[in-house]
């Protein structure tokens, strides 16, 4: 017998008696503001500088204002207006190891958490919003959500390949406990929402 | 690296005493653990719907296991579609064999390696080892432990027992920072820059797997430092490494899960990355092990099978008053605290028999974990089963003998207690032991009473 | 109402002044207290070793002894969370599954049966309650920190009636001191460490007593305060309620 076979077969021979899948938990939903209100405080506690601009071109302009590099900048939002603009995909993640930063489309925010869906419809290829330095993500006002159950209800997660929900720029708090931003990923985080 | 020289303790109470030698570190450990304990409760309470959602969890928890074979099967099919190829592994020895052969397979010679418990479980990496596999751990609290031979002593945090002046030695010796560096940050950009070589040259990744999703055939990785998704979206191979009770039904049942375990864990409200995996690359190959190593053994104890709900959030170490002062490593099993406690008999009764004994079965590990496992409860059941399997000293088992008579017997009652403080001398250990009485080591006995209740209350009160 | 007391061996051979305390309590609020002489124990010790195969005898003897009373009470919630959840007779289930659920820790006693809102006892000095992990998460005598659950305690209910008692706040208000039953002396490097903490948090708050509803716990911590010569003593719960000292 396979192990296949054997693992299978001890535990359907061991397993406890039947048990029902709860119903899927739904809480009221919250007025729009107060969604917004939230992910942005939230967001912030968890190091996303968080910032509301009218249109895509308010990101570029920002972006002008406050970095003055856009040669290692890599944008993959339409009409932002900033950076090196890639339309297709990378082939070759290894290439971006020393990409300064990166604007990458976000799906839906999520306002209990800070986090913002990214996946691989909106990635030229997986490793970008872990490799760059610093990570800019956009996300429309409409699709901000607030709380997992939402979020899970609006995406349809094994489309993409991969996704990942991304809160806040990297971190650890392995050495005594003392939290420290940047560890394998972006050091720096902005989420952008776009009204 | 070669095979760990780190000796593995194999008494708890022994260990603990070994570890209390240094008080003021124990005093440390206490309180950075304690500190998580805070942080999750605060967390918690930020939820009115927080012990709700861990019932739910609970009961997904249980319609997994209640139909374990089918949502293995499902998911294996599913995965398949998708393009991932799915093993099966009886044992930790198949799972290493598997993951070896998919590394020889490549002609791999070094390989990245996030968080995983399971490979922990395995011992993998010393095997790997051993067939001249060179693994780099990634995550910066396994790579920490991974330098100094040691195996990690909690399940989130692998290195919460080292100071950072140990580990600026560490690294001092091993990355070349500068001797006498302790500072947390500059440490962490070291090992940034150490560990972004290896991912950059590193042609296949190993990750734990946190959920594998039955109606999609994808899985969930969780960290917050991003090296899972460093290591496996840079990797060609990436292999996922899994214990079969890691299956939840639905993409939706996420939703639950992933709002209890960082809060749980750590006190954030989501690990910075939640990765889902669904395909491979195109020019990528992905595995999944699906590893057995003694949970279908363990789904059959009717009193021990809900230990397999658990989500390794690490909340029940945290608060564990007796983990905090006797470290990960006294446990000497993979996964320490409570809920390695109540794992680590299954695997190995005789081997472990001493660890749901280090326990004063408060309870608040089954307080705090997030799918709500009677952890107490099933520390409490282990005893009996070990006492009956004869895995207790043997002049315990004699001792609790002579105290069941006589507490089965009021005559011998009152007499062994006018014969003097009876309740002492039965204490298992310290009849036989002259020189040192355990109680009285670090506390006074307590002072003998003129007369018992039962005599006050004939001298004073009885009727009749 | 009949109500047979229970004095858990410790208490009976090494703190009788607890029982003492515990019946006076009682009959000053009106209960009719018998105290069933062949009494013992009621078999934690053995079983939480592992050991439940040998209580059989422990337990026919508690169910000989409780049966027929409309209550059972104790002062110590960890030997009525033992008889509540593990009292077993081969011969006699029904009278022993009738006495786990007529079993009452005093505390909870006094507030669930007897519903005493007004007690004659005062005790002027500064308070620190020990909170034992039997009585609080097996019980629920009071709310466990680590519950999104609203607050509430019998034992500091019942310790707001009395007058002039200044009850100090704990940075750690409900973890264990360690005791544990035989754990006190096979981890007894942990349990001891676990006694200093716990007693260390109550000395920083100023406490020139520390009080509880288990006597085990105390007898651990007082052992600890003993060696360290301090000043500060423990006094068990009803002694403190029964406001004659
Ligand atoms: S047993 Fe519960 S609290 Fe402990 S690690 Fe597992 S899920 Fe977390």
């Amino acid at each position: 017998m396979s192990s296949r076979e054997s693992i299978l077969k001890q535990v359907k021979a061991n397993k406890p008696a039947a048990a029902p899948l709860p119903a899927t938990l739904a809480f009221p939903p919250l007025p729009a503001a107060d969604v917004l209100e939230k992910y942005v405080r939230i967001a912030e506690a968890v190091g996303t500088v968080v910032m509301q601009v009218e249109s895509l071109s308010a990101i570029g302009a920002y972006l002008k204002k406050h970095y003055e590099t856009p040669e290692r900048v890599l944008n993959t939002v339409k009409g932002v207006g900033f950076g090196q603009e890639l339309s297709g995909p990378i082939e070759d993640g290894h290439t971006l190891a020393n990409l300064e930063m990166a604007v990458v489309q976000g799906t839906l925010a999520v306002a209990e958490n800070g986090a913002v869906w990214v996946s691989e419809e909106h990635l030229p290829i997986r490793v970008l919003p872990f490799i760059t330095e610093h990570l800019m993500l956009v996300v429309s006002e409409q699709d901000v959500v607030n709380n997992m159950h939402e979020a899970y209800a609006r995406l349809d997660v094994s489309v993409p390949g991969f996704g990942a929900f991304i809160s806040g720029p990297s971190r650890t708090a392995d050495i005594e406990q003392s939290l420290v931003i940047g560890a394998h990923g972006p050091k720096r985080a902005h989420v952008f929402i776009v009204k | 690296m070669s095979s760990s020289t780190y000796i593995a303790p194999t008494d708890h109470a022994k260990a603990a005493d070994k570890f209390m030698e240094d008080e003021e570190r124990v005093n440390w450990h206490d309180k950075a653990l304690w500190f998580i304990r805070e942080k999750r409760d605060v967390a918690s309470k930020q939820l009115p719907e927080w012990e709700l959602l861990r019932e739910t969890a609970s009961q997904i928890k249980q319609n997994v296991l209640a139909n374990l074979d089918t949502y293995l099967e499902q998911f294996e099919q599913n995965a398949k579609q998708n393009g991932i190829t799915v093993h099966w592994a009886a044992d930790a020895a198949e799972h290493n064999r598997i993951v070896l052969d998919i590394i020889n397979k490549h002609g791999i010679q070094k390989l990245v390696k996030s968080k995983s418990m399971l490979t922990e479980e395995c011992h993998l990496n010393d095997y790997l080892a051993d067939n001249g596999i060179d693994v780099v751990d990634t995550d910066l609290g396994e790579r920490v432990v991974q330098l100094a031979q040691e195996p990690p002593s909690h399940i989130v945090l692998p290195c919460i027992h080292k100071r950072k002046e140990e580990v600026g030695e560490l690294f001092h010796k091993h990355l070349g920072t500068e001797k006498g560096a302790s500072d947390p940050a500059y440490l962490t950009e070291a090992a940034r820059q150490h560990l972004r070589e290896k991912f950059l040259t590193s042609d296949l990744a190993i990750t734990g797997v946190n959920f594998a999703i039955a109606e999609t055939g994808g899985f969930v990785v969780c960290t917050n430092e991003g090296n899972a998704d460093m290591g496996a979206h840079l990797a060609k191979v990436h292999i996922a490494c899994m214990g079969i009770e890691k299956i939840i039904p639905k993409a939706e049942n996420l939703s639950v899960f992933l709002r209890l375990l960082a809060r749980s864990a750590t006190g954030q409200p989501i690990t910075t990355y939640s990765s889902h995996f669904h395909r491979p690359r195109p020019d990528q190959e992905m595995h999944i092990v699906l590893v057995d190593n003694g949970r279908s053994i363990q789904l059959g104890r009717k009193d021990f099978y809900n230990s397999l709900k658990c989500i390794r959030c690490g909340a029940c170490i945290n608060t564990c008053p007796v983990y905090r002062r006797s470290g990960g490593h006294s446990y000497h099993y993979a996964i320490s605290g409570p809920i390695g406690a109540i794992l680590a008999p299954n695997m190995d009764m005789k081997k472990n028999a001493d660890l749901p004994f280090a326990s004063t079965l408060c309870g608040s590990c089954t307080n705090v974990c997030p799918v709500k496992i009677d952890i107490h409860n099933q520390l409490y059941q282990w005893r009996q089963i070990i006492a009956k399997e004869g895995y207790v000293p043997a002049t315990k088992a004699q001792g609790m003998k002579v105290m069941a008579n006589v507490m089965a017997n009021p005559t011998l009652f009152r007499v062994a207690g006018k014969s003097g403080r009876f309740m002492m001398r039965l204490a298992p250990g310290l009849a036989s032991i002259k020189a040192v009485n355990p109680w009285a080591k670090q506390r006074d006995m307590p002072e003998a009473p003129k007369e018992s209740f039962r005599d006050w209350y004939i001298k004073n009160k009885k009727k009749s | 109402m009949k109500v047979g007391l229970f004095i858990p061996c410790y208490i009976d051979q090494f703190y009788p002044q607890v029982a003492v305390a515990t019946l006076q309590l009682l009959e000053k609020l009106g209960v009719d207290v018998d105290y069933p002489l062949q009494q013992t124990c009621c078999g934690q010790p053995m079983a939480n070793s592992g050991f439940s195969h040998y209580t059989q005898g422990c337990d026919s003897l508690f169910v000989k002894n409780f049966t027929g009373y409309d209550y059972i009470v104790a002062p110590s919630g960890s030997c009525v969370l033992h008889i509540k959840d593990h009292l077993h007779d081969d011969k006699n289930q029904a009278a022993a599954d009738q006495i786990r659920s007529r079993i009452y820790e005093l505390c909870e006693f006094l507030t669930d049966v007897l519903q005493v809102k007004e007690l004659q006892a005062s005790f002027p000095h500064k308070v620190g309650f020990h909170v034992s992990c039997h009585g609080q998460r097996g019980l629920h005598l009071s709310q466990m920190s680590e519950l999104n659950a609203e607050d509430f305690s019998k034992p500091g209910f019942l310790l707001s009636l009395v007058k002039d008692i200044e009850l100090v706040q704990l940075n750690r208000k409900d973890e264990c001191c360690g005791f544990g039953g035989t754990f006190c002396v096979s981890e007894e490097a942990v349990s001891v460490k676990m006694g200093k903490d716990r007693v260390q948090d109550h000395l920083e708050h100023g406490a020139d007593y520390i009080t509880g509803g288990d006597v085990s716990c105390l007898m651990h911590m007082e052992g600890i305060l003993k060696r360290q010569k301090s000043g500060v003593k423990v006094l068990h719960i009803a002694e403190i309620l029964n406001g004659q000292l």
